[in-house]
């Protein structure tokens, strides 16, 4: 098992590799001149050029490229070009608020998520079935912005039982685990836990109905197990896959949620890709997507080794 | 219909029956799934003690008549009736609780493709003692050890690894081995085997086939085998049920059967089989047509518009099954001209044509 996770984690090596490429050139194909952004107008081409050389864009690109690599190695993403601060502080708060964020939504959306699945994979068919498919299906094709304009209306501005917007009271952008802060929490968690909800119960639902077809479970009825032995397979048999879609869920959810954390200006990764994209930002866009690819490829081998825990095929076989 | 009367019959009639009555006692057992009456009117008695073999075509309602002594079916979506009393049991007045302990207990099952019927993602020591552990109060500790006995007494090589091994970790007839041993784990007094050396190399098979046959002289065990494999039912079973079409053809000894065959099926099976038919240029004997479709069953024999006896009353009138030697019934009309026909030489099916009513040479034998 150690031998396995170290195994992986070797391969991950070339694969973060490739992320940090595809990252530093994809901000470099987008049309466009990032300091146009920042100076002003009429600047002359003096100050242009030297700008330029103040931030390496006069180089080649593989020259760039490597001095990037060098910095990001040693934690330092460069600076923002919009604010002048550090683009690593920004994106390191940012990802804290989208984790948590993203942690809740997967939480909510996995419970209920495996109980759907779970009622419908065990009675097929059935209303129950019925009306659990409907909310899943509701939940993976319904807009979230949306949805979490429709929640803001209902809850804050008609009920006024929760604030529409923001992280805190202080509006400082920095979520601290209290009442008022979870206050704050609660809509935008629930409303992206609409979409890990129905694609986790619709997993969930096929898994255990394939499952319960399996030869296995009538042999385990054979040998005198009753229902809840049963059920103890069935969800040791379905825990792989539905950590795995969890766990990738959690991934999507971090870095997907820009249209969420803007409708609630929710300062998560979201809202800074966001930020950044409209004012041309390259560092801070270059820096953040970064840190959320390498989020992913974390996710990906957490995911893989908790599966070679739970099934012992994966590393044998 | 004579099965409700049947069941009505034997609620409180017999109190001792555990002791002395057979292990294993159905009488017009019928199961329907929907509209598809899969087991038709199926009686098997067999004693303590005694090995039974049930073969037949795929389809023709063995494995359903094997998982009915354990009611093993889908709750609602099945149709069970008729008298089922096994170890003693009358099985269809158990409660589901009282079945879940039932099963596994006093009667446990074996399956065809011990790959699919072992959890993969336990390991297969855990599988047992999870078996004893569920009917019997004993510690995590015995249970292990019961487990390595039982590795043991089916012949797994280094039991004491073994079971930690998980299910895909071991060869197919190590498999079927463990199958048994957990199969066994609780004592039980009969074992139903589903096809058990189907999905296994032919060198393994009669390895598998010795084991049960060993156990069930050692252990007292009452075995019912279901098997499409003519070989396999004689090496282990003291008598023989053909079915056909979810009704049995023709039961008796091992002996009766396979040497003094009287139903055209039974005949048909005995001639099909490969190991009479392999002398070089010789054609494999099959038996033509296929099944009947359940579900639009005809009037009359099933078998008659396969057989090469059948004639107008075959397919109108249901032949009853008759003794005809102690201990072997056969429901045919035409059991004696088969019979014949079987003694009368390597092609007797066409010294029997002037009694069937097709044309020369064609409804019993066909190449492949």
């Amino acid at each position: 098992m150690l031998l396995y996770t170290l195994k992986r984690l070797l391969y991950v090596t070339p694969v973060a590799f490739g992320v940090s490429v595809v990252c530093f050139l994809l901000v470099h194909l987008a049309p466009g001149d990032p300091l146009s952004a920042v100076l002003p107008a009429d600047a002359t081409q003096q100050t242009i050029d030297e700008m330029r050389a103040a931030y390496g864009f006069d180089k080649p690109l593989p020259v760039q490229y490597l001095i990037w690599l060098w910095h990001v190695l040693h934690g330092d993403l460069g600076t923002s070009i919009a604010t002048g601060r550090p683009v690593a502080a920004e994106v390191g708060r940012a990802v804290v608020n989208s984790l948590i964020l993203a942690a809740v939504a997967t939480a909510i959306g996995f419970t209920f998520g495996t109980l759907f699945g779970f009622v419908a994979g065990y009675h097929r068919n059935s209303a129950a079935d019925r009306a659990a498919s409907a909310l899943s299906v509701f939940g993976v094709s319904v807009p979230h912005y949306w949805l979490g304009m429709v929640m803001v209306i209902v809850f804050s501005a008609t009920l006024g039982w929760l604030p529409p917007t923001g992280a805190g009271p202080d509006g400082s952008g920095n979520w601290r685990p209290d009442l008022d802060h979870l206050r704050y929490l609660i809509l935008p968690a629930v409303t992206m836990s609409v979409i890990p909800t129905g694609i986790i119960a619709r997993t969930v639902r096929a898994l255990v109905a394939d499952i319960l077809s399996q030869d296995f479970v009538e042999a385990l009825r054979a040998k005198g197990m009753d229902e809840r032995g049963v059920f103890r397979h069935v969800v040791r048999n379905a825990a792989p896959t539905a950590l795995a879609i969890m766990g990738l869920q959690l991934g999507y959810l971090l870095g997907g949620s820009i249209l969420i954390e803007t409708v609630f200006a929710w300062p998560g990764t979201g809202f800074l890709l966001n930020a950044a994209i409209f004012q041309r930002d390259l560092p801070l866009l270059q820096g953040s997507i970064l840190v959320l690819a390498m989020f992913f490829v974390a996710l990906n081998l957490l995911v893989d080794v908790m599966q070679t825990a739970l099934d012992p095929r994966i590393e044998r076989a | 219909m004579s099965a409700s009367a049947a069941i009505a019959s034997t609620g409180g009639v017999r109190t001792n029956e555990a002791r002395t009555a057979p292990a294993v006692d159905v009488a017009d057992l019928r199961v329907a799934f929907g509209k598809v009456q899969v087991v038709d009117g199926v009686d098997l008695a067999l004693e303590r003690g005694q090995a039974l073999a049930l073969i037949g075509e795929s389809g023709s309602g063995k494995s359903v008549t094997l998982r009915a002594l354990l009611r093993l079916f889908p709750e609602g979506r099945s149709r069970i009736e008729g008298r089922i009393h096994v170890a003693g049991r009358d099985v269809q007045a158990l409660t589901r609780r009282q079945l879940a302990d039932f099963r596994g207990r006093d009667v446990s099952m074996i399956f065809q493709e011990p790959l699919l019927a072992f959890d993969p993602v336990y390991t297969v020591g855990r599988q047992i003692t999870e078996a004893i552990l569920r009917h019997e109060r004993v510690s995590k500790e015995d249970a292990r050890r019961r487990a390595l006995a039982l590795f043991e007494r089916v012949r797994i090589p280094s039991p004491e690894r073994r079971l930690d091994n998980y299910p895909h970790e071991m060869s197919g007839g190590m498999r079927q081995r463990a199958m048994i041993a957990l199969a066994l784990a609780c004592r039980p007094q009969v074992l139903l085997a589903d096809e058990p050396t189907t999905a296994l190399d032919a060198t393994v098979q009669i390895q598998v086939l010795l084991l049960l046959r060993e156990l069930q002289r050692d252990l007292g065990l009452t075995i019912v085998l279901v098997t499409h494999d003519l070989g396999a039912a004689v090496e282990v079973a003291d008598r023989i049920a053909v079915m056909y079409a979810g009704k049995i053809v023709e039961t008796g000894t091992a002996r009766q059967v396979v040497l003094d065959p009287h139903h055209p099926y039974t005949i048909g099976l005995l001639r099909s089989r490969a190991e009479g038919a392999l002398a070089k240029g010789a054609r494999l004997q099959t038996i033509p047509g296929s099944p009947p479709d359940l579900a639009a069953r005809p009037p009359g024999c099933p078998f008659a518009p396969r057989c090469f006896l059948a004639e107008h009353r075959c397919h109108g009138e249901m032949p009853p099954a008759r003794e005809i030697a102690p201990g072997h019934r056969v429901a045919c009309w035409h059991a004696d001209e088969a019979s014949v026909a079987y003694r009368v030489g390597p092609t007797p099916v066409r010294a029997a044509e002037p009694a069937s009513p097709g044309p020369p040479g064609r409804p019993s034998e066909q190449g492949v």
